[in-house]
């Protein structure tokens, strides 16, 4: 993996605490990268920190091989999709697109390629408020693309559309990646999102990064109880987690219990039982599995896909 | 509810008719009739007082209030900018230096107006100063000419103009100062291609509150202006004091008020384009 971007012992101070602690990362070029956690975790610091907004207060950041954590935002490669999307309001569509751009005319061709690869033709002489969400986004991503940065950065770009489109555009999102080989840092607390798009990511908590890397490891093997618990659904018992799909229901094998709450989600079924000791657990199976609220039965897992961690 | 809300906008209402209505009313009116032999006003009717502003004479006072006001309008918005601009980004002292921006007006500006005479005229603060240090040998006239007249509107108006600008340039989105920089914008690139377009319903917000009572001034001009710089409130001044000609000094009035009303509906116009 050829590294474009990495952050060596970030750490950010505002008065009166820390919120990024130490953090180191490398970023692939090419590569979808999220950064992942709950809100307030420091994870849109970081990616202000990395577009020159805010400056380390320890630490160093690297693009492309230089240095970049001292340097303004304007001398720095990576342009930002802001959460708001920040269009200019008194600039049309085009006006929006071809800001960055340091002679317009020469880049014709280029601008009207990415208007053309965000579907936007036609649309180069509104103003942001005669757009749509989807539009808005659009723009936003065209702005900034069209400058060719080493890295885009988004800062929970899906958060200000609505559910229906969040799920198109994400898909939208991902094509894009994969189409302009550009590198993207994507910011988000939704981890169903991080986990359809992301080579890989870092799961932050408290200013700090959890863990790195694919969504298929993360999810399989974490590190940390805070991992396993923010990635997917997880079941505690006896100091041991154990993933829904991983438990087994059967009529004498393993632990006794109730089955108080069933759940048909199409392909499968979700399954609440109370265990005789108080404990519950929930199992997810095949939507052929014939069992019923109400009904006694047995619970049990095999002990490899337990996961344990040191308290 | 909706006769609470009466009984409540009753009053303003009233005096806003008293205040405002009824004498723009009489002075329409004194406007189209004729001059009384000691002041006042008597019959026939006549329009004959508008006719009379085509006179050069007049031309030339309305030529030099708009040149002087607009001077004056000018100045204030390029020194009240990055004043606005300053205490919009100061944080927890912005109130300090609003109170500070406003200070001057809990003094009467007619002993404001004195108080520059005694620092600009021949024997003032200034020349005196400059006259022992041996800077100058004969005193400089800054008094009585129309860059006084000027310094007095700019002076007295400038916080017409940094309040109406501040409020602006407070509630402009930071993020898209940030998005400017991170597309490749230095700082006066910043300024000039998103923070001063962004601002221009202040910026004429603040030209009008600036431009028409300055347009209107008859004390500034009067104070530091003397007697070679009429503008047009001096004129209507004198046609209801010394020249005792009401019908005349309604019709000026009138003519200066819709001039006043029209540029209103231009810039609002135009900021409603802009948005």
């Amino acid at each position: 993996m050829e590294v474009i971007l990495e952050l060596r012992g970030v750490s950010k101070d505002f008065p009166g605490h820390r919120a990024v602690k130490q953090v180191s990362l490398d970023i692939g070029r090419g590569s979808f990268f999220s950064l992942l956690g709950p809100s307030g975790c420091g994870k849109t610091t970081t990616l202000r920190l990395i577009a020159g907004f805010e400056n380390p207060t320890s630490g160093e950041i690297w693009l492309n091989g230089a240095r970049i954590d001292m340097l303004p935002p304007f001398r720095r490669n990576v342009n930002t999709v802001f959460q708001n999307y920040a269009l200019f309001p008194h600039l049309t569509v085009r006006g929006n697109v071809e800001f960055g751009l340091r002679r317009a005319g020469d880049a014709a061709e280029r601008v009207r390629q990415v208007l053309e690869q965000l579907q936007l033709l036609g649309k180069e002489s509104r103003r942001p408020a005669q757009l749509s969400g989807g539009e808005r986004q659009r723009v936003a991503l065209a702005r900034a693309l069209v400058l060719a940065p080493d890295v885009l950065l988004l800062d929970e770009p899906l958060s200000a559309l609505d559910p229906q489109l969040r799920k198109q555009v994400r898909a939208e999102l991902k094509e894009l990646q994969r189409r302009t080989g550009v590198t993207f840092l994507f910011v988000t607390h939704d981890q169903e999102e991080a986990l359809a798009l992301s080579d890989r990511i870092a799961i932050m908590s408290a200013g700090e990064v959890e863990q790195i890397g694919t969504p298929q490891e993360l999810y399989q093997k974490p590190r940390s109880r805070f991992v396993a618990s923010f990635l997917g659904e997880m079941n505690w018992i006896d100091g041991a987690g154990i993933r829904p799909e991983c438990v087994r229901l059967s009529c004498d094998a393993g632990r006794p219990g109730t089955i108080t709450h069933m759940t048909f989600l199409g392909p499968h079924r979700h399954f609440t039982i109370r265990l005789e000791g108080g404990e519950v657990v929930t199992a997810q199976t095949a939507a052929s599995a014939e069992h019923r609220a109400g009904e006694a039965v047995h619970v049990s897992w095999d002990s490899a896909d337990e996961l344990r961690f040191p308290l | 509810m909706t006769r609470l809300r009466s009984i409540f906008l009753a009053p303003p209402a009233v005096l806003m008719l008293v205040t405002i209505a009824v004498p723009l009313a009489i002075i329409c009116v004194y406007s189209v009739l004729s001059r009384g032999a000691y002041g006042g006003v008597e019959l026939p009717w006549t329009l004959e007082n508008y006719g009379r502003l085509i006179d050069p004479l007049y031309g030339g006072i309305f030529v030099r209030s708009f040149a002087l006001a607009g001077v004056a309008t000018v100045l204030c918005i390029v020194l009240g900018f990055p004043l606005a601009l300053y205490i919009a980004q100061s944080g927890a002292r912005k109130n300090l230096y609003l109170s500070l921006v406003i200070l001057p007006f809990w003094t009467s500006f007619l002993i404001r107006l004195y108080a520059w005479m005694f620092m600009l005229r021949d024997t003032g603060l200034i020349n005196t100063v400059l006259q022992s240090l041996g800077v100058i040998r004969e005193p400089l006239p800054m008094l009585y000419n129309n860059g006084a007249v000027v310094l007095g509107l700019v002076y007295g108006f400038l916080p017409f103009a940094v309040l109406p600008l501040y409020a602006t340039l407070e509630r402009l989105d930071q993020n898209l100062l940030d998005a400017a920089a991170d597309l490749g914008a230095r700082p006066m690139a910043v300024l000039f291609r998103v923070t001063l377009p962004l601002c221009a319903p202040g910026i004429g917000a603040a030209a009008i509150l600036v431009f028409v009572p300055c347009l209107g001034t008859y004390i500034t001009s009067d104070l530091l202006g003397g007697s070679k710089t009429i503008l047009i409130g001096n004129l209507v001044q004198n046609q209801f004091t010394t020249a005792r000609d009401w019908p005349f000094g309604a019709a000026v009035s009138i003519v200066l008020m819709m001039v006043a009303v029209l540029m209103l509906f231009a810039v609002r116009r135009r900021g409603e384009e802009l948005l």
